[in-house]
């Protein structure tokens, strides 16, 4: 039962390494390095505007000089072009933001849900082991069931509509909260538990006070994670049957052979995920507020 | 050793710690059992400070979880204030080897969960757990993080916790274990100032017989393997006792020098 929880940590490392060179653990060193850290800063940001010319200048001139094809691949001036023209003109299925909301409604419904449930069962199982027990291997074939198959079978159920979207991402995103509240709530330090226990606390008072907040680094560590997969499920519905949304959007950029369209596509999605997983940062930021500076410039590395 | 006050009767209904042929054994993973206390017996009178030492591995923290009722004995009966341990008892405060504070809390809020979790309205748990830290010289640490705070300081931090729920029963992990000498010795004499106030029955569990003479009314000797209790010794010393360093060299202190002077006071 530990896989996915691990998944989950490798991701928010992953989550956090972009942040670090944004300048997060720089800004707390001594302030005598401050001068040459904001020096390296810029280097940083220097070079990572070079990687971003080399590619796609690179993908510009390769396509224009027909080294590669840009009807199989793309070309950059073609995808701003085709963002420009859906936000003016908008897609074939109503306008952009529609699409976008319609996406967004879904993940941000499903990973809510999926959130909840995930936290909820998690420490329930985590703290009842006979529960965890008897309900063992029907959550491992759940959770081992083909995904997309899933999603199929949503959109047979739940029909067109965002309801068999937010099931599918509900689905994905609970998996990846539950196995980290678990897996949490099982490492919390007995000595807590038992010191809580002694001061007078009840068992819930155990689990609101002790075990939920030791829990809720690993359940943190797990929503980067699951807005991703919230996303994930959204798309892939919306692949799967639906009438708005930017998985629709793609499909139909797919079918008509429009490259750039599938690119355009993705990078909405991408922004989308970017600003999802910024905001996931602020609120790791303010609900672990507590924790010694050392373990967050740590997690950075 | 001490009168008899009213108050001193009234703590014999629930302050006294009776374990008597204790035995706790514990399962290893290969199946076989580890027999970690033998046939313990020992007494801690109402309001006695009583000092557990022995080697690491004797058994001193399992007994003070047995006392505490967080766990069972395999034989024998463990009995606080007459009556068998059969749970967590509303008496008892521990002090664990290890921090036990909270780190998502403040100093203030962890001194404030024992009248919290025991339906204390939350603006007369907050004034006490403030007049508990002023006690144990926090004042003006309240909104801190236990990570912000010295291993001292936190010591006293759950030191406060322990006492704010006024236990009849103080049972303590080698509390001190992990601090300076010097810092060692101030805790030392505030916990006493502290146990005078209130005279809860107290087990200090150490591995340092200086200590453990330095405080103490009576010292309970362990051995390990499996840990029984060796020898028990009154330790007849007029308070205050100066520092453990006054005793070993005979600052004005009569009977008690040295490790061979204990041995002289052993009955
Ligand atoms: N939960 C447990 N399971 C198995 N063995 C244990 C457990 N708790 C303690 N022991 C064993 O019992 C012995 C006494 O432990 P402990 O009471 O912690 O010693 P002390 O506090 O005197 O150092 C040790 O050998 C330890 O390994
Ligand atoms: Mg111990």
């Amino acid at each position: 039962m530990t896989s996915p929880a691990a998944q989950a940590r490798t991701g928010t490392n992953g989550g956090s390494l972009a942040e670090g060179t944004g300048g997060r653990s720089a800004g707390r060193r001594p302030r005598a390095a401050g001068g040459r850290s904001r020096g390296r800063k810029l280097r940083v940001h220097a070079a990572q505007l070079a990687v971003f010319v080399v590619i796609f200048g690179g993908w510009q001139l390769f396509t224009s000089l027909k080294i590669v094809d840009p009807f199989f691949f793309g070309q950059p001036s073609g995808i701003v072009r085709t963002l420009v023209d859906w936000a003016r003109h908008g897609t074939g299925f109503g306008s952009l933001w529609q699409q976008i909301w319609v996406t967004m409604e879904e993940a941000i419904l499903g990973f809510l849900i999926g959130t909840a449930g995930g936290v909820l069962v998690g420490v329930l199982l985590g703290q009842v082991r006979f529960l965890s027990e008897v309900l063992s291997p029907y959550i491992k074939a759940l959770n081992a069931l083909p995904r997309i198959v899933l999603g199929a079978l949503f959109v047979v159920v739940f029909g067109l509509g965002i309801e068999s979207k937010v099931v599918l991402a509900s689905f994905l995103v609970f998996f990846v909260v539950f196995f980290n509240a678990f897996q949490g709530v099982r490492e919390v330090d007995g000595n807590l538990v038992n010191n809580a226990r002694i001061l007078g606390a009840s068992r819930l008072q155990v689990v609101r006070n002790v075990v939920i907040p030791s829990a809720m680094t690993w359940i943190i560590a797990s929503l980067h994670v699951a807005f991703g997969f919230a996303v994930i499920g959204a798309i892939v519905g919306e692949i799967l049957g639906a009438q708005h949304g930017l998985g629709v959007v793609i499909t139909n950029s797919q079918n008509n052979f429009e490259t750039n369209g599938i690119f355009a596509g993705m990078i909405i999605i991408t922004v989308i995920a970017l600003v999802a997983e910024w905001l996931i940062g602020l609120l790791e930021r303010r609900l672990l507020a507590w924790r010694p500076q050392t373990t967050t410039e740590a997690s950075t590395l | 050793m001490r009168s008899n006050t009213p108050r001193d009767s009234q703590l014999a209904q629930s302050g006294r710690i009776e374990l008597s042929g204790v035995t706790k054994r514990f399962q290893t993973p290969g199946g076989t059992s580890f027999t970690a206390l033998r046939d313990v017996t020992m007494t801690v009178e109402p309001g006695e400070f009583c000092a557990v030492v022995g080697p690491s591995g004797c058994g001193k923290s399992t007994t003070l979880t047995m006392v505490a009722g967080l766990d069972r004995a395999s034989e024998g009966t463990v009995s606080v204030g007459g009556e068998p341990v059969s749970g967590i008892g509303r008496g008892t405060s521990f002090m664990f080897q290890t921090d036990a504070l909270l780190p998502w809390k403040t100093v203030l809020g962890n001194v404030a969960m024992g009248p919290l979790f025991r339906g204390v309205p939350k603006k007369n748990a907050l004034a006490d757990a403030r007049d508990w830290l002023r006690m144990v010289g926090l004042a003006g640490f309240e909104d801190r993080h236990p990570h912000q705070l010295s291993g001292g300081m936190r010591k006293r931090v759950s030191l406060a916790a322990a006492l704010i729920n006024e236990p009849k029963i103080l049972l303590m992990d080698e509390p001190f274990g992990a601090l300076d000498v010097q810092t060692k010795a101030i805790m030392s004499n505030e916990l006493l100032t502290l146990w005078d106030q209130s005279k809860p029955s107290v087990i200090f569990v150490t591995h340092d017989l200086e200590e453990a003479i330095a405080l103490a009314d009576k010292v309970v000797v362990m051995t390990a393997g499996p840990g029984t209790v060796k020898d028990v010794f009154a330790v007849d010393l007029p308070r205050p006792r100066g520092a453990v360093q006054e005793i070993r060299f005979g600052g004005g202190s009569p009977s008690c020098t040295t490790r061979s002077g204990s041995r002289c006071a052993t009955r």
